[in-house]
């Protein structure tokens, strides 16, 4: 993708979705930006990309929030399991 | 001084480490019932191999790695698993039109995306339900990246593929549930 000023609504997508976790280069950037002048749909595509984005951060703080563990029946059941294969190896 | 020397304590496994090895699975395999298996495997793997355990790391450490690897097993099944969900070509993949929009999936504008409505929980659900629509490998790559938040470099390692493969699964699981998300919610 490097070395060439035009690219394609398949690789300017790409940088775009890599630019979301601000992981695209500058020169991808540039691309991108320069695509935009003769894309409209690419450039309405990075609109509602950054606005995907902020949904699925919300989603990742909720999810950050929550621990999840195992049920104390469901740890009873895998000790079971446990003993039984021990006396199986020994 | 003598390196202290870590021994295993298998009767204690589950009561001391499953919920921390289940939430460093869930974080990666975003499957309730999977991730209790991932665990269970491990401690089963363990066990088995408890006599090669050299006390070097603590027993944690150990238990970790093992999971790791049964995480990067899991990964490569999926990854070659034959007839799985296929992902949803955006693009035109040959021909004149290589790399152009299809024209049934061009971006259409959106009505109601607002940013009052991104706390709204039926948008959370609708989201939940285009993730799972993806192929797993793509919902795999894609929440460990942008729900879990973890570094490219760690994601890379630990599935064993590079960042160009990394960036054309993020790239594909983000323009599949951008179609859905506009089918389901966004066009409404």
């Amino acid at each position: 993708m490097a070395h060439k000023f035009f690219i394609n609504c398949d690789e300017a997508t790409t940088i775009c979705d890599k630019s979301q976790y601000k992981e695209a280069s500058i020169f991808e950037i540039f691309q991108l930006k320069l695509h935009f002048l003769f894309c409209k749909v690419c450039a309405l595509y990075s609109k509602q990309n950054n606005f995907l984005s902020k949904i699925y951060k919300s989603k990742a703080t909720s999810c950050k929030k929550q621990s999840v563990c195992i049920s104390s029946k469901e740890k009873e059941e895998i000790k079971k399991q446990l003993e039984q294969l021990k006396s199986e190896v020994s | 001084m003598a390196e202290q020397q870590h021994i295993l304590h298998p009767d204690f496994w589950v009561d001391k480490h499953s919920d921390y090895l289940f939430n460093f699975a869930i974080a990666r395999v975003n499957n309730y019932d999977l991730a209790k298996d991932l665990v269970q495997e491990t401690f089963f793997a363990g066990l088995k191999s408890a006599k090669n355990f050299e006390g070097k790391a603590s027993e944690r450490t150990w238990l970790v790695s093992i999971l790791k690897r049964k995480i990067i097993d899991y990964y490569r099944k999926i990854n070659s698993t034959k007839g799985q969900a296929e992902v949803k070509m955006n693009f035109y993949e040959d021909g004149e039109n290589e790399g152009s929009w299809i024209e049934e999936r061009v971006p259409q504008s959106w009505d109601n995306a607002t940013e009052k409505s991104i706390e709204n929980d039926e948008l959370k659900q609708q989201l939940d339900y285009c993730i799972s629509k993806l192929p797993e490998k793509y919902a795999m790559v894609f929440t460990m990246k942008t729900i879990q938040e973890f570094e490219t470099e760690d994601i890379c390692k630990e599935l064993d593929i590079t960042s160009s493969n990394l960036w054309v699964m993020i790239h594909r699981a983000r323009t599949q549930l951008r179609k859905c998300m506009e089918d389901n919610w966004f066009k409404k």
